[in-house]
């Protein structure tokens, strides 16, 4: 019963994307399509960071890294003239199951306020490495000569492909994710957030299974950052800068966390937030902050905790 | 008789205080052992030590006349080995049904599968209701684990046990915090269970544990000061003395 | 070569004695209440802006550094009181996003109060010029100063935990949380004094480094996430890991970038190994910090993982 409320939301979700196009046709606004392309792409990382943070309750401080990996993942291809999609996406995916073995293993030995510091401190690393590597643009970042090719052609130019490129993935995903959540691997790793002594009592021992599930989650996260390149045409470390990743772990509480249509739906609530507050304001961080805070003091469980604690009041009213 | 599993020479110390001093101890095939001993004895020291999840500073752990010492937890729940909990330990937020399934599948088949859905496999689902039928829980199957009374929780924490498919269960203090029926349900169980299995069970509840068991430990600041029937330890005057003092049993 | 090794070896250790200010705190926070705060390093930067604003109305360095210990001390004490005191109880993922929030609303803050132009505050007389120290290698004596002020607070504070009855109540808890409220001890009046007495840390550190940097609204955050490296090298609740862990990031991370495209030129061609090297360098902390943690999952000096 839950699971096909969050099914229905991410059905909605969807739908809701899928009429963008048509709206930003009749509202002659293509920033439109451009905005709803971030929120896809930040919609699957915040997805795949809801795989480790939501069902497997680590806190991972630095998602942001995976972002990086996939987008330097075009950067580096396109000078080494490889232009194809597909071969961005496996290169990115390559390289975030590459770091992300090493550096969840260490991390992964630990818990607690020590899990997130470390990996805050890898993901700072990978920074540090860009910000440093001049040949790459170092600190400022370098435009891509074009966006990736798909099969050879470059449909990707036009916003309107990339959008539908990038809901198609989305979606797919999120079938993906579903499908792991539920499964026999998926039971294991909700068991060791529920009470690792207990499943180590009957025979499991929670770090293959938390390993396994730090990687598919830095892979996903990775796709998005692949994404993100060919949207802005340009790749820099502030892709990666710890705020982001601060922010994906906001985007997943907003909308509940272990939910996955949570995250969908929290992505697209910030960065309609960011994108509202500064129209207002230039200091928009502040009331971002300062909402933040609110968030957590008022409202512990999100949005979706909100939504929970409305439905309670509204029943006893009953 | 056969010995099961057996403790040789286990010590366990923290600083100054020695809670395990140089215990033996064997557990033989189909009985029910009962380790008694007023509190801060050291047992649950011991279940700890035997299940794998302390390791002793001394000593062995023998399970079938294979030294396991060096197991962990995990590995020797796949030698056959389960525990419960003084402290009810189990999975909160999942449902009666999915606690004893998750167990079932920790010794069917692999769990690194991702895509087919676990809720759905009758394999584990038929195992795990049999577990629960057997405890008397297969009418709560759906329900939250966390919305369960303590006395059901108790009984689903030992269908999780059986559910791993073990010879040797280590129960420690199943009884603790229920009451009246509750009790006696448990206690009815573990009757039952002990037909199939060598138990080792920890327990306060005197009248439960004469009624159970096969032979009874009794445990004093870390030693086995006496071991015995039921009846023998009853007449035992060093462990009425020690232990049972004025209480009539 | 020897006098660049030993200017880059006074150059770490006093970026490890500043790290070591600001992961002090940290350290007994994490250790103590369990309670993980990201805005640790905005406070570092607080201390320099509100030190460059009392520089600039008292016109001295000495006074505005004694008017910036104390503000730094009551700005503490309000944010434990106005929102951290409510975060001890709540899990780490809530520390996380309220104390990132807080990282937002403080740097904004800044920006609003100060602008966004960096901010320089003037060296002290006394303090300024150089010295020499062998031959003819000379070197600041105002950097001299900040090394021999951090060894000092160093020492202040081994002596206030080892010998002081709060200091016992610290190390308690850092190791035990339970027994310290099982000694009837006013937990709360005991956290809040470790928060701000953090705070002021953090605020002195960045206060006393504001005349050798440029004081702008970024220079919190890279030393947060170093003071997070010195912490979990050094184990959490640990002073004494602090200060190791310090002293080993600071001279590890300034030695690696002034050395590694040295070392690196003997095996490879200069472009090359120069470039190789400043990429590689800034991560050579990081992979420390791997390394120790994979031998010593609870760091050098701490008790547990957990």
């Amino acid at each position: 019963m839950r699971l096909m409320g969050r099914d229905l939301v991410a059905l909605l979700l969807f739908a809701g994307f899928a009429a963008v196009p048509l709206l930003a046709n009749l509202l002659q606004d293509p920033f439109l399509l451009v905005i709803a392309t971030r929120m896809l792409a930040f919609a699957i990382a915040a997805m795949g960071l809801d795989l480790v943070l939501g069902y497997g309750a680590l806190v991972s401080f630095g998602h942001a890294a995976y972002l990086g990996i996939g987008a330097y993942a075009v950067t580096i291809l396109m000078r080494l003239g490889v232009y194809d999609i597909g071969l961005h996406l496996l290169a990115g995916i390559a390289a975030a199951v590459v770091f992300a073995v090493g550096t969840g293993a260490v991390s992964l030995r630990t818990r607690g306020v020590y899990f997130i510091m470390i990996t805050l401190a890898f993901s700072q690393m990978a920074y540090f490495f860009f910000v440093s590597f001049s040949a790459l643009g170092g600190d400022d970042g370098a435009s891509l000569p074009q966006r990736s090719t798909l099969f050879g052609h470059d449909l990707l130019e036009n916003d309107l492909w990339l959008f539908w490129l990038a809901l198609g993935l989305l979606i797919g995903l999120f079938l993906v994710c579903r499908a792991i959540v539920g499964s026999r691997f998926g039971r294991v790793l909700c068991g060791a957030r529920e009470n690792p002594q207990r499943m180590q009592a009957i025979g499991f021992v929670p770090f293959g299974y938390q390993l396994t599930a730090y990687v598919i989650s830095g892979a996903i996260t990775s796709i998005a950052g692949v994404l993100l390149a060919n949207q802005a045409e340009f790749v820099s470390p502030a892709l990666m800068n710890w705020h982001r990743s601060g922010e994906l772990i906001v985007m997943v509480v907003l909308g509940g966390i272990g939910t996955l249509s949570g995250a969908i739906a929290g992505a697209v609530l910030a960065l309609l937030l960011e994108e509202t507050l500064a129209g207002f304001t230039q200091y928009w961080k502040l009331w971002f902050g300062l909402f933040l805070v609110g968030i957590v003091l008022f409202a512990p469980g999100g949005v979706q905790g909100l939504v929970a604690r409305i439905k309670l009041q509204i029943g006893s009213r009953r | 008789m056969s010995v099961v599993l057996s403790a040789q020479g286990l010590r366990k110390s923290y600083g100054a205080l020695t809670v395990t001093d140089n215990l033996s101890l064997d557990l033989h095939q189909d009985e029910l052992l009962a380790v008694i001993g007023p509190n801060g004895a050291g047992k649950t020291t011991l279940i700890n030590q035997l299940s794998g999840q302390l390791r002793p500073d001394a000593g062995r752990v023998v399970l079938a006349g294979r030294d396991i010492s060096d197991q962990s937890m995990a590995q020797r729940v796949h030698l056959g080995m389960a525990r419960t909990f003084q402290i009810t330990s189990i999975l909160p937020g999942f449902s009666v049904l999915e606690n004893v399934a998750l167990a079932v599948q920790a010794r069917s088949g692999s769990s690194f599968r991702f895509f087919r859905a676990a809720a759905g496999q009758r394999r584990l689902n038929d195992a795990a209701m049999a577990h629960l039928a057997e405890v008397d829980l297969d009418a709560d199957a759906q329900r939250r684990a966390a919305d369960l009374s303590h006395g059901k929780q108790r009984q689903l924490e030992l269908a999780i046990a059986l559910a791993t498919d073990p010879h040797i269960l280590l129960l420690d203090e199943p009884l603790a915090g229920t009451g009246g029926a509750e009790a006696a349900r448990l206690v009815a169980l573990m009757q039952r269970l002990k037909a199939r299995h060598s138990i080792l069970l920890i327990e306060h509840d005197m009248r439960a544990v004469f009624a159970l068991a096969n032979r009874i430990a009794v445990m004093v600041y870390g030693q086995i000061i006496a071991t015995g029937t039921p009846d023998e330890i009853r007449a035992n005057p060093r462990v009425r003395a020690a232990y049972l003092g004025q209480e009539s049993v | 070569m020897t006098n660049l090794f030993l200017l880059q070896l006074l150059n770490g250790a006093q970026l490890g004695v500043l790290l070591f200010l600001i992961a002090a705190g940290l350290t007994l926070i994490f250790g103590i209440m369990d309670f993980i705060n990201l805005a640790h390093g905005v406070l570092y930067m607080v201390g320099a802006y509100v030190m460059a604003s009392f520089a600039m109305l008292t016109g001295s360095f000495w006074l505005a550094l004694g008017l910036t210990v104390p503000a730094m001390l009551i700005c503490g004490l309000l944010l434990e009181f106005t929102v951290f005191r409510a975060l001890y109880a709540r899990s780490h993922l809530d520390q996380v996003l309220a104390t990132f929030g807080l990282v937002l609303v403080i740097s904004e803050g800044v920006k609003i109060l100060w602008g966004s132009a960096p901010l320089t505050v003037p060296m002290p007389d006394l303090l300024s010029g150089s010295v020499g120290l062998i031959g003819p290698l000379k070197y600041p004596v105002y950097r001299l100063a900040i090394l021999v002020v951090g060894l000092a607070s160093a020492l202040g504070l081994y002596v206030l935990i080892t010998q002081t009855r709060i200091g016992m109540l610290l190390r308690a808890g850092a190791s035990n949380r339970e027994m310290v409220s099982a000694l009837g001890v006013n937990v709360g009046r005991l956290f809040a004094m470790v928060f701000a007495f953090g705070a002021m840390l953090a605020g002195f550190a960045g206060a006393i480094v504001a005349p050798i940097l440029s004081v702008d609204t970024g220079m919190g955050e890279s030393v947060l996430i170093l003071a997070f490296v010195v912490i979990v090298i050094g184990g959490i609740g640990s002073i004494r890991g602090a200060f190791m862990g310090a002293l080993l990031v600071g001279v590890v991370d300034t030695m690696g970038r002034s050395f590694g495209p040295i070392v690196l030129r003997m095996i490879m061609e200069p472009a090359a190994a120069g470039q190789l090297g400043r990429t590689l360098a800034p991560m050579l902390v990081y992979i420390l910090m791997a390394a120790i943690l994979f031998a010593r999952p609870a760091g050098l000096f701490g008790r547990r993982a957990e």
